[in-house]
């Protein structure tokens, strides 16, 4: 029986549960068709220092506004409070939107977000009435330090930006899982194949968003359909209830009736 | 003259020179953009009456692709 299963992030009701990154692709066409074929309806973009005479910012925000999906604008690259404050209110002008993508980077080797800087950029912009989704680490007190901040929406890596390793440190994310029962949690950043959004939605998460792996995928349009399919399968064993792990094996068929067994 | 830097351009501007008037200088004049003056957003309502400082840092950023 089909029935309504939305995402909700903040007051905003979504079909899909698949958030698709605007970056690296081969061209402004295959990255609209790739958003196309994922059934996205969230997008994140960014914002960067350009000459005049490029036009490729214009073309590309024509692009983006014939998609018609939301955007969600990110503070990539930022490493402070300030310089993500800053971007997210340079975001909120030119996008005409409060919802923001938090990025605080602490670390250029594994662009991990720095914890401390982004529970003070999260607490002021939701000051300044932003919606705010931080992109975080998978650490049980950040998330609950960012919840109590005021995010309705937390973003876990499942691994590094770009590295496609999937779901690091399983451990952890179902433990956020589990603590974290009332706000929407989306894994963000990390993930390298279908499998792995699968089974991030398997574990309760809520959505995914990723850029990389559809974006630099040899067939990337064909890709997103893959992620978006995985999504829904991930999304249907979550609600239909994963059955308990066993240690040891236990026949499926019955045994009573077994032909040639004899009493020893 | 005002020595000015734009995304890390150097410009030479007149005293009392507007950040309007810079957009302007810079080639970015009615391009979708937004601008921090020194590190700080200064909101598009606010171009034609902040005037510019010597030695003052501009960035001016445009819409791109992002994850």
């Amino acid at each position: 029986m089909q029935h309504s299963d939305t995402l909700t992030l903040y007051d905003t009701s979504f079909n899909s549960r698949f958030l698709l990154g605007t970056a690296l692709y081969r061209s402004p066409t295959q990255m609209s068709e790739a958003i196309k074929a994922s059934g996205s309806e969230f997008i994140t973009l960014s914002l960067r220092r350009q000459n005049p005479e490029q036009s490729d910012g214009d073309a590309f925000w024509q692009l983006i506004k014939e998609t018609g999906c939301k955007l969600l604008p990110n503070t990539a690259g930022c490493k402070s409070a300030k310089e993500a404050i800053n971007l997210a209110e340079m975001s909120r002008e030119l996008f005409a939107t409060d919802w923001i993508k938090l990025e605080v980077i602490g670390d250029d080797y594994n662009l991990q977000p720095d914890p401390f800087e982004l529970v003070i950029a999260a607490t002021e912009l939701i000051k300044r009435g932003f919606k705010v989704l931080p992109y975080c680490t998978d650490d049980l007190v950040l998330c609950l330090r960012l919840r109590d901040a005021g995010c309705q929406v937390l973003m876990p890596w499942g691994a590094p930006i770009g590295t496609g390793q999937g779901l690091l440190n399983k451990y952890h994310l179902q433990s956020l899982r589990e603590r974290i029962t009332d706000i929407p949690l989306i894994i963000d950043a990390g993930l390298g194949s279908p499998s792995q959004a699968a089974a991030a939605l398997e574990m309760g998460y809520d959505a995914v968003l990723l850029n990389t792996a559809v974006a630099k995928a040899d067939d990337p349009v064909l890709m997103a359909r893959a992620f978006s399919l995985a999504i829904s399968a991930g999304r249907s064993g979550y609600l239909a209830g994963l059955m308990q792990r066993r240690q040891t094996a236990a026949p499926s068929t019955p045994v009573l009736g077994q032909p040639f067994w004899h009493q020893q | 003259m005002l020595n000015i830097s734009v995304n890390n351009q150097e410009f030479s501007v007149d005293e009392n020179c507007t950040l309007l008037q810079l957009i302007s200088l810079a080639g970015f004049a009615d391009q979708r953009i937004a601008l921090a003056l020194n590190g700080e957003f200064v909101a598009k309502t606010h171009y034609s009456t902040t005037a510019l400082s010597h030695r003052d840092n501009v960035d001016i950023v445009k819409p791109i692709g992002g994850g």
